[in-house]
C-alpha cells in the first residue's frame, strides 16, 4: 500500500504496543535547552533511573542568555542564573554534549542542531520545545514534548504515542520574490487557523516548497506548531544532502551511501492517502504581517485591520474584538500606517544567516528613526561570525541597529530583552500572543525583509513598493 | 501521581478561545527549577492588576463564585503555543483537575494527563450549554465520571466524552508512565539491537 512519509517514519519506529496501553515510539534524537529540563533530571535522580542513551541527547542554553555581552558573564538575574546553572551541572554530571555561553557553537537549539548535522532525514526528534518541528525541514519527524515527557525519553528512549492524522498542504506555483517561507508559513495559518492542525502532520509539497532553500524550509516547519500542528514535514531532495554532507554528526563514508539510501527512500508513495488536502497558489502568498495576538490574525501588507463583523463565527469576532483593544488597532486602519517602536530580528523562525541577508539587503543605507529600536539578534555564534564576515553586522549598525549576541532573547523575552507596556513591535518571531514580548506588548509578525523595511521607514511597509 | 476519581466540583467558565500557554503561565515564572509553587502565577498577568498583587475585579476567574473550583469550562483551542509543562503545573497547583472545552493544542493535552488533570473535549452546542448554565447560576458544580466517561450538571445537561482508554487506565489509578514503559525494557532492548544493524550511522560519533 502506498504510504506517506509519516507513516513509514512511524512504522519504522514502532517499538511495541502492549495491550491496554498506547503505542511505544523509538526515539533518535533528543534536544534540550535549560528551562523545560531541570525538572525531569530531577525526576530521574528521585527515581534513580539512569539515562538510557547519552548519544542520543544534545543540549544548549538559549532561552535564559543575556544577548548583550557583559550581562552574559555575569547574569543579572539569579533565578535565571540558577538555571543555567542547573543545566551546566546536569549536562556533566551525564556526561551529555552542551554548548554552554562560553561555546563557539552556542545558539538557540533549533539553530544549532542543523549547523551540527545532528538530525537526519527520517529520524524520530523531540525536544520540550514547541518549535521543534523545525527539524521537519529535514523529513524527519520532530515535536514538541513536556518535561515529563523529557524524563521519560531519558530514561526508556520511547515515547508513548497515538498516531496522528496526515494533511498535506500543497503550495504550487512561483513565489514573487517579496515573499519568503515566513509568508507562506503566515498564509497557510491565516487559512487553516490556530487549531486547523490539531491532531496532524502535516507534510508541505509542491514546487514553491521544493524551491525553498533548506533555510526555508526550517522556518515553514518551525511554524506548523503555529497552526497547532504536531510536527510539519518537507521531503528530502538533493538539498537536504548537499546541506548535511560534511556535517559533525552526518554520517560518513560508507555510512554515507547507506543512510542516502535510505533516506531516498522516505518521501511519500505516488498515491498515498492523506486525511486532508489544502492547495495554496504561490503567487497569491503577499508578504503577511498580523495585527492581532494569534498567528490566524494576518492579513497581506496592502490589506487594512480588519473589524469584527468581517468574521462569520461568533468565536472569532469575540476574539477580533478582544485582539484590536489589545493592540489599539481600529478597523479600516491600512497596515502601512501603523507605526512601530521596536523591531526584532531574530528567533528560532528567522535567525539564520540567509534571514540575515535578506534584511541587510533592505538595511543597507537606510537609517532607523530616532524613536525607533532595532535589534538584530543571531540565532547562533556561527551565523553571527558569517555574518560579521559578510560585512552584515556593519550594515545593521550603521542604519541604527543594535548587534547582538545570540540567543532567543525577544522572541519570548525571558532573558530580560522585553517590550514596555503598549510598545509596538515588528518581530520575525513566531507568536503575537499577548504579553509574548513583554507585559502589554503589542508583536506583529513579519518576515525579515519586511522587518527591515518597517525599521527604516518606522512604520509597516509594503516592501513590492521599495524598488519601484 | 493521584488517582482521579469521580467528583463534584464548581466549574469556572472562561469563555475566551486561544487561551494560550503564555497567558496560562507567563515567561518570567518559567526560571525555577522546582515543579510546584505555580499556582499563584497562573493566568498572572490577567489575573492581577499593574502592581501584579491585587486580583484584577474583572477577571473571570476573581469572581467569588468560583471559589474553589475543580473544573475549568473554556474556549476553543485551549492551551495552544509552547510546550511548557508550567502550564499544567500551574493548573494543578491552582486547584483545577479537569478542563472542558471544544479542543485543546496537542502538547497541551498530553501534558495534561501526566499531571492528573483531564481535558474533555466536548461540541460546540454542548460548550455553549456548559458555559450558559455556569453564566445563569451563582455557582453550579459539574460532576465528573471518568469512569463512565460522563460529564453531569445540576441543569439536566448530561454529556458523554471520549477518551484513550490507555489515558483513562493510567489516569483512573495514578499509574506513573516511565514505570509502565520500562516494563517493555526488553522489547525496547530488541528493537534497539534491530534498529542499530539497520541504522549504524545513528550511534557513530
Amino acid at each position: 500500500m502506498a504510504k506517506t512519509m509519516y507513516e513509514k517514519i512511524w512504522d519504522t519506529h514502532f517499538v511495541h504496543q502492549e495491550e491496554g496501553q498506547a503505542p511505544l515510539m523509538y526515539v533518535d534524537r533528543h534536544l534540550m535547552h535549560e528551562v523545560t529540563s531541570p525538572q525531569a533530571f530531577e525526576g530521574l535522580k528521585i527515581a534513580g533511573r539512569p539515562i538510557r542513551n547519552t548519544h542520543s541527547i544534545l543540549a544548549t542554553l538559549d532561552h535564559c542568555v543575556p544577548t548583550k555581552l557583559a550581562d552574559r558573564i555575569n547574569l543579572p538575574d539569579p533565578i535565571g542564573a540558577k538555571q543555567v546553572k542547573t543545566m551546566m551541572d546536569n549536562c556533566e554530571e551525564h556526561g551529555l554534549v552542551l554548548y554552554d555561553m562560553e561555546s563557539k557553537n552556542n545558539g538557540i537549539i533549533h539553530v544549532v542542531v542543523p549547523e551540527h548535522g545532528f538530525v537526519h532525514p527520517g529520524m524520530t526528534t523531540v525536544c520540550g520545545d514547541s518549535h521543534t518541528a523545525t527539524h521537519g525541514a529535514f523529513g524527519a519527524l520532530a515535536f514538541g514534548i513536556g518535561t515529563s515527557e523529557v524524563e521519560h525519553v531519558m530514561a526508556t528512549q520511547c515515547l508513548p504515542q497515538s498516531k496522528s492524522k496526515t494533511m498535506l498542504v500543497k503550495v504550487d506555483g512561483q513565489l514573487s520574490k517579496f515573499s519568503t517561507a515566513k509568508d507562506i508559513a503566515l498564509a497557510i495559518i491565516g487559512e487553516i487557523g490556530t487549531a486547523g492542525g490539531n491532531g496532524f502532520v502535516i507534510e508541505y509539497a509542491g514546487e514553491a516548497i521544493t524551491a525553498l532553500s533548506m533555510q526555508g524550509r526550517m522556518t515553514l516547519c518551525n511554524m506548523a506548531i503555529e497552526s497547532g500542528a504536531r510536527a510539519g514535514l518537507v521531503a528530502p531532495d538533493q538539498k537536504t544532502y548537499d546541506f548535511l554532507e560534511g556535517k559533525e554528526f552526518a554520517p560518513k563514508g560508507e555510512q554515507w551511501d547507506q543512510a542516502l539510501a535510505y533516506w531516498k527512500s522516505l518521501p511519500s508513495d505516488e498515491g498515498a492517502e492523506y486525511d486532508l488536502v489544502i492547495e495554496l497558489r504561490a503567487e497569491d502568498i503577499a508578504p503577511q504581517v498580523t495585527w492581532g495576538t494569534s498567528p490566524e490574525q494576518v492579513v497581506p501588507v496592502d490589506k487594512t485591520v480588519p473589524a469584527p463583523s468581517d468574521f462569520e463565527l461568533e468565536g472569532k469576532q469575540i476574539a477580533c474584538k478582544s485582539a484590536l483593544d489589545y493592540m489599539g488597532l481600529t478597523p479600516g486602519t491600512k497596515m502601512t500606517d501603523i507605526p512601530v517602536d521596536f523591531v526584532f530580528l531574530g528567533s528560532c523562525t528567522n535567525s539564520r544567516i540567509e534571514d540575515f541577508r535578506a534584511a541587510a539587503e533592505v538595511a543597507k543605507g537606510t537609517k532607523v528613526p530616532a524613536n525607533v529600536t532595532a535589534i538584530a539578534v543571531p540565532g547562533s555564534y556561527q551565523v553571527k561570525e558569517q555574518a560579521e564576515q559578510e560585512g552584515l553586522d556593519k550594515i545593521f549598525t550603521a542604519a541604527g541597529w543594535e548587534w547582538r549576541e545570540p540567543g532567543c532573547s525577544m522572541c519570548l523575552a525571558m532573558n530580560g530583552d522585553q517590550l514596555k507596556p503598549g510598545e509596538r513591535c515588528a518581530s520575525t518571531s513566531n507568536r503575537n500572543f499577548e504579553g509574548r514580548q513583554g507585559k502589554g506588548g503589542r508583536t506583529h509578525l513579519v518576515s525579515p525583509a519586511m522587518a527591515a523595511a518597517t525599521a527604516a521607514a518606522g512604520r509597516f511597509v509594503d516592501i513590492r513598493e521599495l524598488t519601484n | 501521581m493521584e488517582k482521579y476519581t469521580k467528583h463534584t466540583s464548581v466549574a469556572a467558565l472562561m469563555n475566551r478561545s486561544n487561551v494560550d500557554t503564555d497567558q496560562i503561565i507567563a515567561k518570567q515564572f518559567l526560571k525555577k527549577v522546582e515543579r510546584t509553587g505555580f499556582g499563584v502565577h497562573l493566568f498572572h498577568d490577567w489575573r492581577y492588576l499593574e502592581d501584579g498583587v491585587t486580583p484584577n475585579p474583572d477577571f473571570e476567574l476573581n469572581n467569588p463564585k468560583f471559589e474553589g473550583a475543580k473544573v475549568l469550562v473554556a474556549g476553543d483551542n485551549f492551551g495552544c503555543g509552547s510546550s511548557r509543562e508550567h502550564a499544567p503545573w500551574a493548573i494543578d497547583d491552582y486547584g483545577f483537575n479537569t478542563v472542558i472545552s471544544t479542543s485543546f493544542a496537542d502538547i497541551f493535552y498530553n501534558n495534561c494527563f501526566k499531571n492528573g488533570i483531564l481535558p474533555i473535549v466536548v461540541d460546540a452546542d454542548t460548550l455553549k450549554a456548559l458555559m450558559a448554565e455556569i453564566e445563569s447560576n451563582e455557582g453550579v458544580s459539574f460532576t465528573v465520571d471518568l469512569e463512565n466517561q460522563t460529564v453531569s450538571t445540576p441543569g439536566g445537561i448530561e454529556v458523554k466524552f471520549e477518551i484513550d482508554g490507555f489515558r483513562k487506565n493510567n489516569l483512573l489509578n495514578g499509574l506513573d508512565d516511565i514505570g509502565l514503559t520500562l516494563k517493555q525494557t526488553d522489547k525496547i532492548t530488541s528493537y534497539e539491537t534491530k534498529h542499530k544493524e539497520k541504522f549504524p550511522w545513528l550511534w557513530a560519533s
